[in-house]
């Protein structure tokens, strides 16, 4: 429904304070959404890494700081390693690598390190967004 | 000794296959060997190097255990002198052999060295290895002035780093232009105006009739008469595939070492990749040297991947830029500038905050350059890679707000389906 939820909590959920009034009032810089919410008439979907199988990011990435963990799938950066290239932005097709610009770094899509459920889904009012290990159903029209 | 696996190069190229080919052979033997004398690092981080000094271990490609992680036999500091293509063994440079049954020339490339009087000098530089870079450090002690010859992305990388650690800068390019090769001209020029802000003279449309100075470099000579007074000299007119072993052997060479769909050269059990091969682009629909990080990792892995048995077709890569120089992003890929020929659209979009641009054949994007606003970009290669026809909304491609919305549903919901692959 486009209700931008989604990407509060996944701002929430990656600040320093982890709450909501904290987050936006107080911390600068405030932590980037780290997924998007589209909409184009009636149709609203949230897009966020997808965790590729074959990830282009990964292979594209020119220092090693991006890395597909084999045991989990989740692609992950190492911002030790980012030089702020950007090529990964160029390389993913579905756009959802940002930039921080004040840090220098890329900023992606951890799937919540340490939560059962992504935040993003955890607070959808509408239940559009689901977690699927492999393979699954979570947009929706 | 004798392997299953041989790589040579030991950089993008070489540990894409290394790593495919452990994905599906865990046992089969891997040596990989490299004249250089670290395991492999980020070779365009050498930029990041000149100016931080980071530590080896901060520009590995891989963590320093890859090798031993992975099985694979690592021989640095050794040079493949020659290659018996049908005895299939080669020769190091120590006079040992090696045999092996499936080969990958991960080769890359060599600097291009302008047949200029004085190119020989001491201060003047190559820069496309960490060794070079370490160099230039260590000239940097006693240099204030230094002329960058050639403005491409190694150029222009190279010019950014010496302006970091306070050394005035002037590049010459021979073309009109800077970035001619990967850049249209508005984004050329943008990078132009961004390079004099940060009070870097760019030189166009001169070549260099000399190096002077004696013993050391003090001044470069322009084809206008014009002496240019520095103390060190980095060339950068390009890079050239290191076609070296192929001489003499059957393996058909182009400009570069032409490759199958599979990485396959014309010898069927010796696979190539990255800077020194013409592998498949998709948007010229030809092979074509497309020498990137981005190419040399995937095309090696398709080869990996090939080498241990598994079929797998290169999709084709093409020329892909994103360029963060003196705080401007741009994202460049495919043809940038519409040749003079019937068929070809270009859309643009220009605000005082950002310009982009798509060109366009039959519906089907074959170019983009994205200047400062880039986050997007990656959703127009998508669509330029999977030939999609953008016919019904390329109007919106260039609209602030696009996204995969945009799509037919009947192109973005599978895509957005198919993707969801953790494990
Ligand atoms: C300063 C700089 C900045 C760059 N920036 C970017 C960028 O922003 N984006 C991008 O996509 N690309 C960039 N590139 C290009 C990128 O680094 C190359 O495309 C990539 O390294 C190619 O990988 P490769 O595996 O084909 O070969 P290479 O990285 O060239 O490695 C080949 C290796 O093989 C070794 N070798 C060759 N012959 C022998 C032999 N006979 N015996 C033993 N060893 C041998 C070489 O010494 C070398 O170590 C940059 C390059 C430079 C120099
Ligand atoms: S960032 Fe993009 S390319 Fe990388 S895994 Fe996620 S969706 Fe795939």
């Amino acid at each position: 429904m486009g209700c931008h939820l989604c990407e509060v909590y996944c701002q929430v959920q990656h600040s320093k304070s982890k709450d909501l009034i904290k987050a936006f009032k107080r911390e600068s810089p405030r932590p980037l959404p780290r997924l998007r919410v589209e909409t184009k008439d009636s149709i609203s979907f949230a897009v966020q890494c997808r965790h590729c199988a074959e990830p282009p990011c990964v292979y594209a990435c020119l220092t090693g700081a991006l890395h597909k963990d084999k045991d989990s799938g989740i692609v992950t950066v190492d911002v030790e390693r980012c030089i702020g290239c950007w090529t990964c932005i160029l390389a993913c097709p579905f756009g959802v690598i940002k930039r921080d610009t004040k840090q220098g770094k890329i900023v992606k899509c951890d799937l919540c390190p340490g939560e059962d459920v992504p935040a993003c889904v955890v607070h959808c009012p509408n239940e559009a967004l689901i977690y699927a290990d492999v393979s699954g159903e979570d947009i929706n029209g | 000794m004798r392997v299953r696996y041989l790589i040579i190069g030991n950089s993008a190229g070489g540990i894409g296959a290394a790593q495919a080919i452990r994905e599906v052979d865990k046992a089969g033997s891997i040596a990989m060997i490299s004249d250089e004398p670290y395991p492999s690092y980020s070779r365009p981080f050498i930029s990041k190097y000149l100016v931080e000094r980071h530590s080896l271990e901060k520009m590995l490609f891989r963590p320093a255990d890859f090798y031993d992680q992975n099985n694979i036999i690592s021989l640095l500091d050794r040079k493949v002198d020659s290659l018996g293509w049908e005895s299939r063994t080669v020769e190091l440079d120590d006079g040992r052999r090696i045999g092996w049954e499936r080969l990958l020339l991960a080769v890359g490339g060599v600097p291009i060295v302008p047949a200029v009087e004085g190119v020989d000098k001491r201060g003047v530089f190559a820069f496309t290895t960490l060794d070079h870079a370490k160099a230039i450090d260590k000239f940097l002690d006693n240099a204030h002035k230094a002329v960058v010859i050639g403005g491409g992305l190694i150029g222009v990388s190279a010019t950014e780093a010496l302006a970091k650690r306070g050394i005035e800068v002037v590049i010459v390019e021979m073309k009109e232009r800077i970035l001619n090769t990967i850049l249209d001209e508005r984004a050329s020029l943008i990078v132009e105006e961004t390079l004099d802000r940060a009070d870097i003279r760019v030189i166009t449309g001169q070549t260099v009739t000399e190096i002077a100075g004696a013993p050391k470099v003090s001044e470069v000579v322009l084809g206008s008469g014009e002496g240019i007074p520095c103390d060190l000299v980095v060339v950068a007119i390009g890079v050239s595939p290191r076609i070296e072993l192929t001489l003499g052997t059957d393996i058909k060479v182009n400009r570069g070492i032409v490759v199958d769909r599979h990485m396959a050269t014309s010898h069927p059990d010796i696979y190539s990749c990255g800077d020194v091969a013409e592998a498949y682009d998709f948007v010229y629909d030809t092979n074509r040297l497309t020498p990137i990080w981005p190419n040399a990792y995937v095309g090696g892995r398709v080869a990996g991947l090939n080498m241990a048995g598994v079929e797998t077709e290169y999709p084709g890569g093409t020329s892909m830029n994103s360029l963060s120089y003196f705080g401007l992003d741009i994202a460049a890929a495919g043809i940038v500038a519409p040749p003079d020929e019937e068929g070809y659209e270009a859309l643009t979009k220009q605000t005082n905050e950002s310009y982009r641009k798509v060109i366009l054949k039959d519906d089907r994007l074959v170019g983009m350059v994205f200047v400062r606003d880039i986050e997007k970009s990656g959703i127009v290669f998508g669509l330029m890679k999977d030939r999609v026809n953008v016919g019904s909304f390329k109007q919106a491609i260039l609209d602030d707000d696009f996204g995969l919305a945009f799509l037919p549903e009947e192109i973005w919901r599978p895509r957005l389906e198919a993707s969801l692959g953790r494990g």
